[in-house]
């Protein structure tokens, strides 16, 4: 039991770093470009993940559903959740706070931290610095989003947790005050919401009053959970410090040559690198919660960012935020920043695990046998990326459609597979089963020739002017046609002038037994697909 | 302690050993009376029901080439979907390469499970060396080659497949230079037939195809079959 021993131990000293958060209230609104008076929501499953002031002035909180938030507020502008465009905005908010120290973390988009020890002493003191990171934040914030009005907000603490709430009201709490200013708030603060409710239904209200109860039987009772969140009320850091600055091999780095001028080739480098640190930290038994991503082009441009992550980087996440930050920089962002834009590829991609922890370890499946041939099959298909670029190796995902090609969505090995469509939707005059085996694309050309050697129409009332009797494909000889039927008429998307496609659709067995699906598109025949 | 030689003298290099615990001799001999026997029938992957008298073991069985031939559009993208579609289904990995134009749906609709398919539309000129890293890893490659087939690829490949015990498919559609090897299994598909497409109404409901399978040693006796692919309710069906 020699963990609890080291838990309950009271007697460690505060070690929380002094910290400084700069949060910009609802960010995933503010990058979209919204202007804080308009009532603006970012949903995430139909369910609202953020919302602008005008909107929460109208009703609408977190977590409802979009008829729930729209009945509340009929003008409510609703915008795609989009991870990419928030991190990708923030970019010069992060710039900003970087001309202040070059330690600068970012937490997620829309909130950084820095240890202030250095720059407060720089700029005179705690209450000039927030003043001043403020106000630099707030300008870049409008620089880049174009709308006024919009805020980012300091607050110093004792400590990431006490500092990431005291930027919620721009305070800056004295050394040592931290405890003292985290007791009166309540536990809902602790952005756990089942051990939140479990509290407050124990009668603990306040996050003073979990800090006064023992250590030892907050983890007893509460589980590993309690035990993080008893330290956070107590105003010390979420891990006790560990280890000190990680071995030097722990940074990986590749030179990309030619060098990566678009994000997802220098993407596509970047993860297989993350996944050789993580191999490393694995072997190492670490896990890493903090990376530093270090990008370098041609011209010697730098930029480097510190990523900080609360549960372990796994590496598909250290790759999201290679992205992520690369995207922000490559794109160039507007206004006053534009100096960070690089003017040349990237070389360097190196990634360094600046804070890591030792691993807890995942248990497998006692009968889970082929998480191994899974894992063996992945590198593979790793490997053949490597050599083909990301969109050599792909894989199918259905989706919703009504033609063969409609129907299935190609994306590249490793990406989230999701349906381009919805397929529970009805979808009619969808082209019956059983589902040609070839889809050629692009469509070959095809004519289509009745008895009389005259081209086949269909008439404006969905009849072939004169059956087929012969095919050609790709101007080849023509071929008898033995069996047909149609036309099917597909009239799609008539509601949008531009993706509107007026199609009418025939299958054709030929004499030598090949069976086409045939469609006429402005007067145009094309071969849709092959019953291969 | 002194062990007699036979103990003390590692098969496998040391780290090895001591990476998976068998760095003392007693462990190592529990070791080998514990591990897994191989079964025959875990060397065969698995076919659909029609296809299991057909094949020479079953099924396919692990290391083996087979090529699919026939004159062009007769259903031989079907037939090599068909007899993967099982082993998908029970979780083999499978891969396609050099088929751009592939039904991924047809895939889907024979019981493939797409999220362990790949498919690798565009290999050109490296089509061998990517065909070799994927046999490497999983269980089911379809390769339709281009015009011509070099034997010292296909040597290679053959010999990559026995080794790692996966199963090479070959398409080999009319007007193409063959696989210069002699495949494990050849599998020749003639006479397709649409039913259900009448003039001017119906739609393509089944084909019929014969399917002739021959090869090298236990196949060599030809057994040929009647199919539905597909039978007017999906799937394949021997007639």
């Amino acid at each position: 039991m020699g963990d609890v021993g080291e838990v309950g131990e009271v007697s460690e000293p505060p070690q929380s770093t002094r910290t400084l958060v700069l949060w910009c209230p609802d960010w995933a609104v503010v990058a979209a470009g919204i202007p804080p008076q308009v009532p603006a929501a970012v949903l995430v499953a139909n369910r609202v993940e953020v919302c602008s002031a005008a909107a929460r002035a109208e009703g609408v909180r977190r977590g409802l559903r979009r008829r729930e938030a729209q009945a509340r507020c009929p003008d409510l502008v609703v915008v795609e959740h989009d991870p990419g465009r928030d991190a990708r905005a923030f970019e010069p908010v992060v710039a900003a706070a970087a001309s202040f120290t070059p330690r600068v973390e970012v937490i997620r988009p829309g909130v950084c931290a820095f240890a202030t020890r250095g720059p407060s002493r720089y700029f005179g003191g705690d209450q000039a610095l927030a003043v001043r990171v403020a106000r630099a934040a707030s300008r870049a914030v409008e620089a880049t989003t174009g709308t006024e009005g919009c805020e980012a907000r300091v607050g110093i603490a004792d400590g990431l947790f006490a500092a990431a709430l005291a930027a919620r009201g721009s305070r800056v709490v004295a050394t040592g005050e931290s405890a003292a200013f985290l007791a009166s708030l309540p536990v809902v603060a602790l952005e756990r919401p089942e051990l939140a409710d479990l509290l407050v239904r124990l009668g603990i209200r306040t996050l003073g009053q979990l800090a006064a109860l023992p250590a030892a039987d907050v983890l007893a009772r509460f589980g590993p959970d309690g035990a993080v969140a008893h330290r956070l009320a107590r105003g010390l850091e979420e891990r006790p410090v560990s280890g000190g600055t990680p071995p030097p091999d722990l940074v990986v780095s590749r030179e990309l040559d030619p060098p990566a001028a678009r994000v997802d080739t220098a993407a596509f480098a970047a993860k297989a690198l993350a996944s050789e640190l993580h191999e490393r930290l694995q072997g190492l038994g670490l896990s890493c919660t903090r990376v530093r991503v270090e990008a370098e082009t041609e011209h010697g441009e730098r930029l480097s960012r510190l990523w900080r992550h609360d549960g372990a980087l796994t590496a598909g996440a250290m790759a999201e935020r290679v992205r992520w930050q690369l995207d922000g920089w490559l794109r160039g962002t507007a206004g006053e920043h534009q100096d960070c834009e690089p003017t040349a590829g990237i070389v360097l991609l190196r990634l360094a695990a600046e804070e890591v922890h030792t691993d807890q370890g995942m248990q497998l499946g006692f009968w889970g046998g082929s998480a191994e041939g899974d894992e063996r099959a992945a590198r593979a298909l790793a490997r053949v990326q490597g050599m083909l670029g990301p969109e050599g190796v792909l894989t199918a995902v259905a989706c919703g459609g009504r033609g063969p090609g409609e129907r299935v969505g190609f994306v590249p090995w490793g990406d989230p597979r999701e349906p381009g469509r919805p397929l529970d939707c009805p979808w009619p005059g969808r082209v019956p089963a059983p589902a040609p085996a070839l889809v050629p694309s692009p469509s070959m050309g095809a004519e289509v020739a009745g008895p009389q050697g005259d081209s086949v129409r269909v008439t404006a009332r969905g009849r072939p002017s004169s059956p087929p009797a012969r095919v050609s494909v790709e101007g080849k000889a023509w071929k008898e046609v033995t069996g047909w039927a149609g036309p099917w008429l597909a009239e799609e998307r008539w509601w949008d002038r531009r993706a509107h496609r007026r199609r009418a659709r025939f299958q054709v067995v030929t004499g030598a037994g090949t069976a086409y699906l045939l469609a006429l598109e402005g007067g145009r025949w094309s071969v849709e697909a092959l019953y291969d | 302690m002194v062990l007699p030689q036979a103990l003390t003298e590692p098969a496998l290099p040391e780290p090895e050993l001591r990476q998976q615990g068998l760095h003392r001799p007693g462990l190592r001999e529990l070791a080998g009376r514990a591990r897994p026997v191989s079964l025959a029938r875990e060397r065969v992957l698995p076919v659909l029901p029609a296809f299991c008298e057909l094949l020479p073991d079953g099924g396919l069985r692990r290391g083996m080439t087979m090529t699919i031939t026939g004159e062009s559009h007769a259903g031989l993208t079907s037939m090599a979907l068909a007899l993967v579609a099982a082993s998908s289904a029970a979780g083999s990995w499978c891969a396609a390469v050099g088929m751009p134009a592939l039904g991924a749906l047809a895939a889907a609709e024979l019981g493939f499970d797409l999220s362990r398919f790949a498919l690798v539309p565009a290999a050109g000129p490296q089509w061998a060396t990517v065909a070799a890293a994927l046999l490497d890893a999983l269980d089911v490659v379809i390769v339709q080659p281009p015009l011509r087939v070099r034997s010292a690829d296909a040597r290679r490949l053959s010999a990559r497949l026995r080794e790692r015990g996966s199963v090479l498919l070959v398409m080999e559609t009319g007007g193409r230079a063959g696989w210069p090897e002699p495949p494990g299994v050849r599998v020749s598909v003639r006479e397709a037939r649409w039913e259900g497409l009448g003039q001017g109404h119906g739609r393509l409901e089944a084909r019929r195809v014969e399917m002739a399978v021959d090869g090298k040693g236990t196949a060599s006796r030809q057994r040929r079959a009647r199919l539905w692919l597909p039978a007017p309710s999906g799937g394949v069906e021997r007639e």
